[in-house]
């Protein structure tokens, strides 16, 4: 008998008897008025941090500003062609390594815990979020969902090979309980949220 | 003594008072962070039942969820592999390096390959296992297992690690700065993540439903690791399935806050294909889960999300440090699961335990820890592998208990010596004495007194 029906035959022998699956219905309403205010407080306790803006030109403007010319920005968005390299593809994501900053649009931001969620058709390469000095996501405004469970309802059963979600900077506390940003993957996080009625004088 | 037991080790650990105090406070540390992440959500107890429940629908349908698993993840193009115990694990993974002319691996944490003495085989097959994760860097380089399956050098202080890191990645003798550490530790793991085709991580979650697979770190590692290597091996238990997608939105809210009193882990990654050009593959490993499974009063303990959490409440494990657990995966659920895989060898570690119950409080999938503790104890003795000077003792103070003569004659006896020579029961000889001061002995007994007042 193989490993595979010895081990099935022995689960099956031993699993007692059936029990139900629960209901997913959280008793308390926790939802917040305002997710993304939630989010953005949350973001910055865990080392992140957000800038609400009217779009792209904005972003565009914050990153010149803090970027200095001529470091590798590599991003998906045709928007910022002026001050990035936009590309859908890379033959070798190892060659990714001297990104200082990269820019990508994920599709949904959680309130409670200050993640956002993308899928890998928005990463240009999968390795990127991860092996970026910098990484900056951008969300619109309203899409900030409460909690996991809204978060898993708007997943639903999408189809990704790969998806992640991305909550601050890399860290690490593995020496004495001191946290450091920035273990392997990027040493900060920037949230853009895009609220086009949002006037720029006034972000955060 | 001559075998290594839990409480030999946590002799030798607590020699060192400062340090034991240090470690202590460190871990409670913890513990009050996970409180306050928890109090923050009014739904809590909701989470844990939850996730209680949803535990056991997959215990009482596990055949079904992995076959249904195994279907769904062939069919993403993922290679689904089975193995009965560790040894059958440890000759899979080295059989895909060898396939494909690999000798230099990456690997993200994994307890389940610390269970399987994984990196010592691929060592001894000449192959070089680097691990990514900064604790288990640490301790890999020191040449320690783990301590902790959360934080795996927490027992090391941070001049220890200056040391190391001076040794092995030629940092300047003396910094000790956890900052400066890991910025050295991110450059030589860069280079490593760059350069290994290979890349094993282990599972937090994987989904019957879809056939995908959730890796929850902080660093980022596993996802360095996976996404730049050429071939992913992921290694899990066979008790880490869940049904739904949707019911990662339960643990995940859970597992960070009781682990680190996190909100979320930084990454929380669902690999469901493989990028083009690239192979993934799952090994099921079943080493005595399928067997424990069957253990009625201690199946429950199959729950386990690895959180830790159970570990940096316990009052003994704070106060004997992983490493006199003498197993992968140490605190109190280690207690529990342990001694499935060896009775004889972990007849110690139920014995590790206050049974003081903190560590079922905390737990987020409401497991009965302390109750199978207790449980243990009592199987371990039935079985005959309790300790002889136990097994001597019980013995003699049923016999000491069950004759009235000889109980009167042993109480005055051990009040005329704790009265007259107290230096013959406060000294190491007396186990009762180690850690605890004698009672001052009454002048008469209980039943003297009383055969006097009774009027």
């Amino acid at each position: 008998m193989s490993s595979r029906d010895k081990i099935l035959t022995t689960v099956k022998g031993n699993q007692p008897e059936q029990r139900a699956l629960p209901a997913l219905i959280p008793p308390v309403d926790a939802a917040p008025n305002d997710p993304s205010k939630q989010f953005v407080e949350v973001l910055e306790a865990i080392g992140g941090r957000a800038f609400i803006v009217s779009g792209w030109q904005r972003i565009g403007t914050i990153l010149k500003e803090e970027y200095a010319h001529g470091v590798r920005i590599v991003t998906s968005c045709d928007a910022l062609a002026g001050i990035a390299e936009v590309a859908a593809h890379f033959a070798d994501a190892h060659t990714l390594d001297n990104v200082e900053l990269a820019v990508l649009e994920a599709r949904f931001g959680v309130a409670e815990n200050g993640a956002c969620w993308i899928t890998e058709d928005r990463m240009i390469e999968r390795a990127l979020p991860f092996i970026a000095q910098n990484l900056a996501l951008v969300i619109h405004k309203k899409d900030v969902v409460a909690t996991m469970h809204a978060a898993y309802e708007r997943i639903g059963d999408a189809d990704y090979g790969f998806g992640t979600f991305i909550a601050g900077p890399s860290k690490t506390a593995d020496i004495e309980q001191s946290l450091v940003l920035g273990a392997h993957g990027p040493r900060s996080m920037t949230v853009f949220l895009v609220d086009e009625e949002m006037s720029d004088a006034g972000f955060y | 003594m001559s075998k290594k037991d839990h409480a030999s080790l946590a002799d030798a650990f607590n020699k060192d008072e400062p340090r034991v105090d240090w470690h202590d406070k460190t871990l409670w540390f913890i513990r009050e962070k996970r409180d306050r992440a928890a109090q923050k959500v009014p739904e809590w107890e909701w989470l844990r039942s939850t996730a209680s429940a949803i535990k056991d629908n997959v215990l009482s349908n596990l055949s079904e969820y992995l076959t249904q698993f195994e279907a769904q993840a062939q069919r993403n193009g993922v290679v689904v592999h089975w193995a009965a115990d560790a040894k059958e694990h440890n000759d899979i993974v080295y059989g895909l390096l060898k396939k494909h002319g690999v000798d230099r691996m990456v690997k993200s944490k994994s307890m389940l390959t610390e269970e399987c003495h994984l990196n010592e085989f691929l060592s001894e097959q000449g192959i070089e296992v680097i691990d990514t994760d900064l604790g288990e860097r640490v301790v890999q380089l020191a040449g320690e297992p783990p301590s902790h399956i959360v934080l795996p050098c927490i027992h090391k202080k941070k001049e220890e690690i200056g040391e190391i890191f001076h040794e092995h990645l030629g940092t300047p003798a003396g910094n000790a700065d956890p900052q400066f550490l890991t910025h050295a530790a991110r450059l030589h793991l860069r280079e490593k993540f760059l350069t290994r085709r290979a890349a094993l991580t282990g599972v937090n979650f994987a989904i019957a439903e879809t056939g995908e697979f959730v890796v929850c770190t902080n660093e980022g590692n596993a996802d360095m690791g996976a996404h730049l290597a050429d071939i992913h091996i992921a290694c899990m238990g066979i008790e880490k399935l869940i049904p739904l997608r949707e019911h990662l939105g339960v643990f995940l809210r859970l597992l960070t806050r009781s682990a680190t009193g996190q909100p979320v882990t930084t990454y929380s990654s669902h690999f469901r294909r493989p990028r083009p050009g690239q192979e993934m593959h799952v090994v099921l490993v079943d080493n005595g889960r399928s067997r424990h499974l069957g253990r009625k009063d201690f199946r429950n303990s199959l729950k386990c999300i690895r959180c830790a959490a159970c570990f940096n409440t316990c009052p003994v494990y704070r106060r004997s440090g992983g490493h006199s657990y003498h197993t992968a995966v140490a605190g109190p659920i280690g207690s529990i699961l342990s001694p499935n895989l060896d009775m004889k060898a972990y007849s110690d570690l139920p014995f590790a335990s206050t049974l003081c119950g903190s560590c079922s409080n905390v737990c987020p999938v409401k497991i009965d820890i302390h109750e199978q503790l207790y449980r243990w104890r009592q199987v371990i003795v039935q079985e005959g592998h309790a300790p002889a000077a136990k097994k001597m003792a019980m013995r003699t103070m049923s016999w000491v208990l069950s004759n009235p003569s000889v109980y009167h004659t042993a109480g005055k006896a051990g009040r005329w010596f704790m009265l007259n020579a107290p230096f013959t029961v406060n000294n190491g000889l007396n186990p009762w004495w180690k850690g605890r001061d004698m009672p001052e002995a009454p002048k008469e007994s209980f039943g003297q007194w009383y055969k006097k007042n009774r009027k």
